[in-house]
């Protein structure tokens, strides 16, 4: 492996700033700045907070309808099983996260290998 | 591993509280899902020649799985800098409500805003989760420490994963690549499922997955921000109307 692989240049990691560093950290900033006064058990903080945990599933559920890279080369009707299987399993398990993740990987990776 | 009671000695200094946040990082499967998510992005820097050093700065200083991924991706897709940051600060809103929420968990009356920076810095879904199940255990003088202990091993672990990850993704079939970025989806929704208490929280969790497919047909950009507003409105509604019956 190269020292230009390791390493890249200065301007990869200007861009890395601009572009991931500084729109990603701006919210961090302004949450430490205007949650001082904030009670932890407010009525604000309980909608706050829903809307978190709305727009993380939105995160997910973005990844599955439209996946990156070479999750995108998994048919749809897999992705969307894989998740709906792991759910079953969750359930079933007391809330198991290990349970719930293995087996939404088995379900993919065994369509993916019946498939061919 | 269980943490000691909170009137016991180990907590009588705060490089003790880091060192107990620090070996947190053995109690919860999250570790092991977040190796494996850093595992994959670190694999996917490489295919889409980003240098391994990028790599493990975007962990360092962006330190938010959703926004390093969206950020690799259209990067390495040819947008530009600005449909990128636009993509990735819409992704990063999250986390503003996610700070507002765990600071006060950690925070006394003599609290500086300062001494909360790296607290802040290291919030992401994974330490907002396990503030809400270990912070409770830890005395409130001490929360700061634990916090940053329990950050600190974190990052170390990912920074771990994605160097892994890199040098790994020569040898990644298609298949294995597509398994290991599907950790993601999987791993957030069960924990996140798994901390949902509240009717609140559950009403939030599925109408945001369910209203995302929605709001993406509308094309504005902010897909993820719209549906997440309007389901976490309707669980707060679900919240008020069953604390005002109650």
């Amino acid at each position: 492996m190269s020292y230009a692989q390791l390493i890249g240049d200065w301007q990869a990691l200007v861009v890395l700033f601009v572009a991931g560093v500084v729109p990603n950290q701006i919210w961090r900033m302004l949450g430490l700045w205007f949650g001082g006064g904030i009670d932890e058990g407010s009525e604000l903080l309980v909608w706050v907070r829903a809307v978190a945990t709305a727009i993380l599933a939105g995160v997910i559920a973005q990844i599955v309808v439209q996946p990156p890279g070479a999750l995108a080369s998994v048919p749809d009707a897999l992705r969307y099983g894989a998740v709906a299987a792991g759910l079953v399993v969750f359930l079933l398990t007391h809330r198991s996260i290990f349970a719930g993740v293995v087996t939404g990987e088995v379900f993919m990776l065994a369509g993916k290998w019946w498939l061919g | 591993m269980a943490l000691p009671p909170l009137d016991s000695p180990q907590w009588n200094s705060s490089w003790l509280a880091f060192g107990w946040g620090l070996r947190s990082i053995t109690q919860t499967i999250l570790t092991l899902v977040l190796f494996a998510t850093y595992l994959g992005i670190g694999a996917l820097a490489h295919d889409t020649h980003f240098s391994l050093l990028w790599a493990l700065c975007s962990t360092l200083f962006v330190w938010a799985g959703p926004a390093q991924i969206i950020l690799i991706t259209t990067l390495g897709s040819g947008a530009t800098i600005i449909q990128s940051a636009i993509a990735v600060t819409v992704s990063a809103i999250r986390l503003f409500p996610m700070v507002v929420s765990v600071l006060p968990l950690m925070r006394t009356p003599t609290t500086r805003r300062r001494e909360l920076f790296f607290a802040a810095h290291l919030t992401a879904v994974t330490l907002w989760v396990e503030c809400h199940r270990f912070l409770p255990q830890v005395p409130r003088e001490r929360r700061i420490a634990f916090v940053n202990g329990l950050g600190f091993g974190l990052v170390s672990v990912c920074l771990t994963a994605n160097t892994v990850g890199y040098f790994l993704a020569a040898n990644l079939t298609q298949t294995l690549g597509a398994a290991i970025l599907m950790l993601t989806p999987l791993s957030f929704l069960f924990s996140t499922a798994r901390n949902s208490r509240e009717a609140a929280d559950v009403v939030a969790l599925a109408l945001g997955v369910l209203l995302y497919p929605l709001a993406a047909k509308m094309n504005s950009g902010l897909d993820i921000l719209v549906s997440g507003l309007v389901a976490g409105t309707i669980a707060y509604g679900v919240h008020w109307w069953r604390e005002v019956r109650a």
